[in-house]
């Protein structure tokens, strides 16, 4: 499959995206920077990384998500092709509108940075099938605003199509209902605070960040 | 032709920030403060001189960039 990561100004989990897609397929993703308008030909799998874009200001995302790739990013979500956000990432899928809901600062107000327990709560979507239903990931989490909010109604519904993927076992920041890890309705675009990229070799703090990556780009 | 705009959260959006202030403000002896909410001031500098463009084009500003519609709300102030 052929993935792209998107580099904006402040992104710092780049490189660690691009490992982690290049060993499980194999094959170097394109690293594109976010003054692009297109994505390169063939691209299937975006990713869009962690970081700190644009330093944070105005809110978190808010201006990566209205940089020049990003209508690409959207069109190309809307044929249905895999989109991983992770931390910023997340942030700024949010921001775009490709998730619900919105990340609010930390109910704790500080940047919390430690390996995190995690439960898989939806082990049937392309992002978590080689998960199953496990309850007990260890993937860290690094971030200042990873408390997850949206209205009663929308938690609702996403809790009752399968739309939360990923829940903390200890919620480290507020989040509502414990929430890590998000879907979109249709299922592609995935958003989460854990860096599963983070958690892909086993000197560097685990390898349950693998089988994100193996369920996605295994299955293609 | 200036624009000032509040933005501020919504009602029933958890303010942790503000939580804080209210409570140092409590620490320091301010017993009457209740709550605090902390949004932010954004002061724009524009060409043109029709207030009701400006206005309106500030408006679409805030919806597409300046503010979150889902966790917050704004106002526009031209002078």
């Amino acid at each position: 499959m052929k993935s792209a990561v998107i580099v904006f100004p402040g992104s710092n989990c780049d490189r660690d995206a691009h490992d982690a897609i290049a060993r499980v397929t194999g094959e170097n993703p394109a690293m594109v920077w976010h003054q692009e308008t297109e994505l390169p030909d063939g691209t299937e799998f975006v990713m869009i990384p962690g970081g700190f874009s644009y330093g944070d200001y105005l809110r978190c995302g808010a201006m990566a998500s209205r940089s020049s790739i990003m209508p690409a990013v959207i069109a190309h979500a809307a044929t249905g092709a895999p989109v991983l956000g992770v931390c910023n990432g997340f942030q700024i899928l949010t921001e775009s509108g490709l998730l619900p809901g919105s990340l609010m600062r930390n109910a704790g107000l500080t940047f919390v940075c430690e390996r995190t327990p995690l439960s898989v709560t939806n082990g049937n979507t392309r992002f978590t099938s080689r998960y199953q239903a496990e309850t007990d990931l260890i993937i860290p989490i690094a971030h200042h605003d990873g408390n997850y909010f949206a209205d009663a109604d929308t938690l609702d519904r996403m809790d009752g199509e399968g739309q939360v993927v990923f829940r903390y076992g200890q919620n480290p920041n507020g989040s509502a209902r414990d929430i890590a890890g998000i879907v979109n309705e249709q299922g592609n675009v995935l958003g989460m605070m854990p860096h599963p990229e983070r958690a892909i070799d086993a000197k560097h703090g685990g390898t349950d960040g693998l089988a994100l990556f193996e369920s996605l780009l295994g299955s293609a | 032709m200036k624009a000032k705009i509040h933005v501020y959260l919504k009602p029933g959006v958890l303010d942790p920030q503000g939580a804080a202030v209210a409570g140092a403000l409590r620490n320091m002896g301010y017993d009457e403060v209740e709550d605090a909410r902390q949004g932010k001031l954004i002061e724009l500098d524009l060409t043109g001189e029709n207030a009701d463009t400006a206005k309106s084009r500030v408006d679409e500003m805030c919806q597409k960039l300046l503010s979150n519609p889902v966790i917050e709300s704004y106002s526009i102030e031209i002078a």
